[in-house]
């Protein structure tokens, strides 16, 4: 666990009223296994929320539902206003609002970086390849890898790649993004890296919900700490509330066993 | 705290010469020891290899050496070379245009098929290399009906109605295809045929437009019907077998469904049986009185073979793929088509090329099997024709050595090309 997170700037991180996503008795099932159980979430505009849990809890499952990566079978999803539901429409409208960053980066490795990029923008938002390509390398900078533009992934490191797959999801100017384990990939030394930029998104302002085990993350940068176990939402507190004074004694025992006391 | 460097390092002023290694570890000597005179297994290895080598050569070259150009039959070889070993390549020189072109295909029109051969070249090159102007592509995608033109001949109204169809399906397509795919895809082929049907009439009203010497279908032969299905079959093949894929992961039961029974069906059938359902079978359910083309039956058939193949190929491709591709194309907000067209299959088509290419290496020496279906392309030119005809009867060795020199050249054209594609297209080296 890297403690390394920079001082943060907490005027400029405002949680606004407006509803960015609003979750309602969503329940999940693979097959006969019930993943989700009855998820009440609401997330505000400009909130910044991790969720953690032990493996298998149904972190992964319960995010990728927000973008329609998987179908939950009861409940409701609105993201931005929109929605969630079988029509393609909604889920395409739905998906360019929000961007993802996963685990593996998942980059596209047959294209460069700058057409990693751009590709979306142009071919989603129908932008001039022109101006896609600016705002592509103003994204590449605000990642601090501008002089990468022309390799390709498989020529980066980890830290690197992690660093262009939230540049790509920011050039489709999200306004969610959503966070799958984004450093449990890396070597301890790419994890600060690929931190500082999450940092520098939530200081923008960026609704995020962030998948991860970095503790000192949460407690920096997150307003609400996210516990869920079996596929329940268990607790949710503020990171300092959520870290000193644990109310169930399952969220206590994960953090006595992620904490390492 | 800094110090001199001449305090603490020696640094030797004068550089030693050179020695060379010695003799025995360099060059060609090293290289002799290391390769061929490896221990005593090794030696006796190469002595035979060198044994084998010289046989095959000292019974080949002078067969070669004092081949013969000119003579008009195997008698007159045979008297020249007198029991010498030589070869009696006056076979190839006296009957080169029925190799070819075959036996019936007007002699004052050869101009026609070689023209299409070298258009051929000119148009594949912008597809086959990233490198050359794309502006060629334009040429590419008009040379088939050119190339139809050429080689069938009739009014050049007929290939410009066939184009049209094709430019007024595009046109209509994509007008609708932002509102439905589907029904961008059914209007566009409805619109296709209405412009095909009236075209019809205008290229029969002047059927002396631009005209070329009409041939038919049953007077091509020789290596250029070898060619004509080797071609027409590989680019309608690759693109079919890429929606069989395709079809065959839909999560739309029926599709899936047509496909798979398409596939494992095709598969399950030897080439050969096609070709004579081709010939034979097909002409009893056609309407009686319909000529519906031979050639065209034999390339429909090869296609779908070669395509049940490619598509098995490219499922291959597409399952290699970590699901995390077809996520991230999905997280961007790509839809199916865009996703498949942008990220799936150029590394799924990547990761298939090698067995891409033997498909269509293989689909290439198959198009000799319509020789048994009394079509006579090379194969059956040679084993027809020329070997039956009293001036060349017993001329085996001449003539199958030219068609495997013809066949090989292509072949191992096509290889070489496949394995530079592949590193052209490698993007992981560090
Ligand atoms: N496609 C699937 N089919 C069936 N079961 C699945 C599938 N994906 C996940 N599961 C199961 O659902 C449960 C929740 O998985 P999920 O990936 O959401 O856990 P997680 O909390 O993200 O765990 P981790 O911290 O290990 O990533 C697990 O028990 C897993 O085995
Ligand atoms: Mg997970």
């Amino acid at each position: 666990m890297s403690d390394g997170v920079s001082e943060i700037n907490q005027p400029a991180m405002n949680v606004s009223d407006e509803v960015a996503i609003a979750i309602e008795k969503m329940n999940k099932w693979f097959g006969t296994f019930h993943v989700l159980r009855d998820i009440d979430l609401t997330v505000y505009r400009g909130e910044r929320i991790v969720i953690a849990g032990p493996s298998g809890s149904g972190k992964s499952t319960l995010i990728r539902c927000i973008n329609a990566l998987e179908e939950h079978q009861q409940g409701s999803i609105t993201v931005d206003g929109t929605l969630l539901s079988s029509d393609i429409k909604n889920i395409d409208t739905i998906r360019s609002e929000v961007g993802m960053v996963f685990q593996h980066f998942n980059l596209f490795p047959h294209l460069s970086i700058l057409d990693n990029c751009t590709l979306a923008p142009i071919w989603v938002r129908k932008i001039p390849k022109k101006e896609a390509e600016e705002t592509a390398m103003h994204f590449l900078e605000k990642v601090k890898i501008p002089e990468q533009a022309d390799k390709y992934p498989g020529q980066l490191s980890g830290g690197q790649q992690q660093r262009v797959a939230i540049a790509r999801s920011l050039c489709m100017r999200p306004r969610i993004m959503l966070f799958d384990e984004p450093t449990s990939a890396l070597d301890p030394e790419m994890i600060k890296e690929v931190l500082d930029t999450m940092v520098e998104l939530a200081e923008d302002g960026m609704t995020m919900i962030c998948v991860t085990h970095e503790m000192g993350f949460a407690r920096e940068v997150a307003n609400r700490v996210i516990f869920m176990d079996e596929g329940q939402i268990v607790e949710q507190n503020e990171p300092a509330e959520f870290f000193d004074n644990p109310k169930s004694p399952r969220t206590q025992l994960f953090l006595s066993q992620i904490l390492g006391h | 705290m800094p110090v001199e460097r001449s305090q603490i390092a020696f640094v030797r002023e004068e550089q030693l010469p050179e020695r060379s290694p010695p003799v025995l570890e360099t060059g060609a000597l090293k290289w002799i020891r290391e390769n061929l005179l490896n221990g005593v297994t090794g030696t006796l290895l190469t002595l035979v290899s060198l044994y084998a080598i010289y046989f095959v050569l000292s019974s080949v070259l002078p067969w070669i050496i004092n081949g013969l150009w000119n003579t008009n039959n195997i008698r007159e070889c045979k008297d020249i070379l007198a029991g010498m070993s030589g070869g009696c390549f006056s076979v190839l020189s006296d009957r080169w245009n029925q190799l070819l072109f075959g036996i019936t295909y007007p002699n004052d029109q050869y101009w026609r098929p070689s023209l299409a051969f070298v258009l051929l070249l000119i148009a594949l090159a912008p597809v086959l290399f990233s490198q050359v102007p794309r502006q060629l592509l334009v040429f590419s995608a008009l040379y088939p009906f050119i190339a139809f033109w050429l080689i069938w001949g009739g009014t050049i109204l007929f290939s410009a109605v066939a184009l049209i169809g094709f430019g007024v399906a595009y046109m209509v397509y994509s007008r609708l295809v932002a509102r439905s795919f589907a029904v961008a895809i059914v209007v566009g082929l409805l619109a296709a045929v209405v412009t095909w049907w009236l075209g019809g009439f205008v290229s029969d009203a002047f059927p002396d437009f631009a005209a070329l010497e009409v041939v038919a279908s049953r007077d091509m032969g020789g290596f250029m019907l070898n060619m004509i299905l080797g071609v027409v079959c590989v680019s309608l093949s690759l693109p079919l077998g890429i929606l069989l894929a395709l079809g065959r992961q839909s999560s739309m039961p029926i599709i899936k469904w047509i496909c798979v029974v398409f596939i494992e069906f095709i598969r399950g059938v030897p080439l050969i049986t096609l070709l004579f359902v081709a010939n034979v079978v097909l002409a009893y359910f056609l309407p009686p009185g319909s000529n519906f083309d031979l050639i065209l039956r034999v390339i429909i058939m090869i296609t779908m073979f070669a395509a049940a193949y490619i598509a098995e190929v490219i499922r291959g491709g597409l399952a290699a793929l970590p699901r995390g591709q077809y996520e991230a194309a999905d997280s961007v907000g790509l839809d199916y088509a865009q996703s498949m067209r942008l990220i799936i299959l150029p590394q799924a088509l990547k990761i298939s090329i090698p067995g891409i290419v033997n498909v269509a290496v293989g689909l290439f020496k198959d198009t000799t099997l319509v020789s048994v279906i009394s079509m006579f392309d090379l194969v059956g030119m040679i084993r027809g024709p020329i070997l039956a005809s009293t001036d060349w009867n017993g001329v085996y060795w001449e003539l199958w050595l030219f068609a495997a020199v013809l066949f090989f050249t292509v072949c191992y054209g096509i290889s070489q090309y496949s394995q530079w594609l592949e590193r052209q297209l490698t993007t992981d080296h560090r």
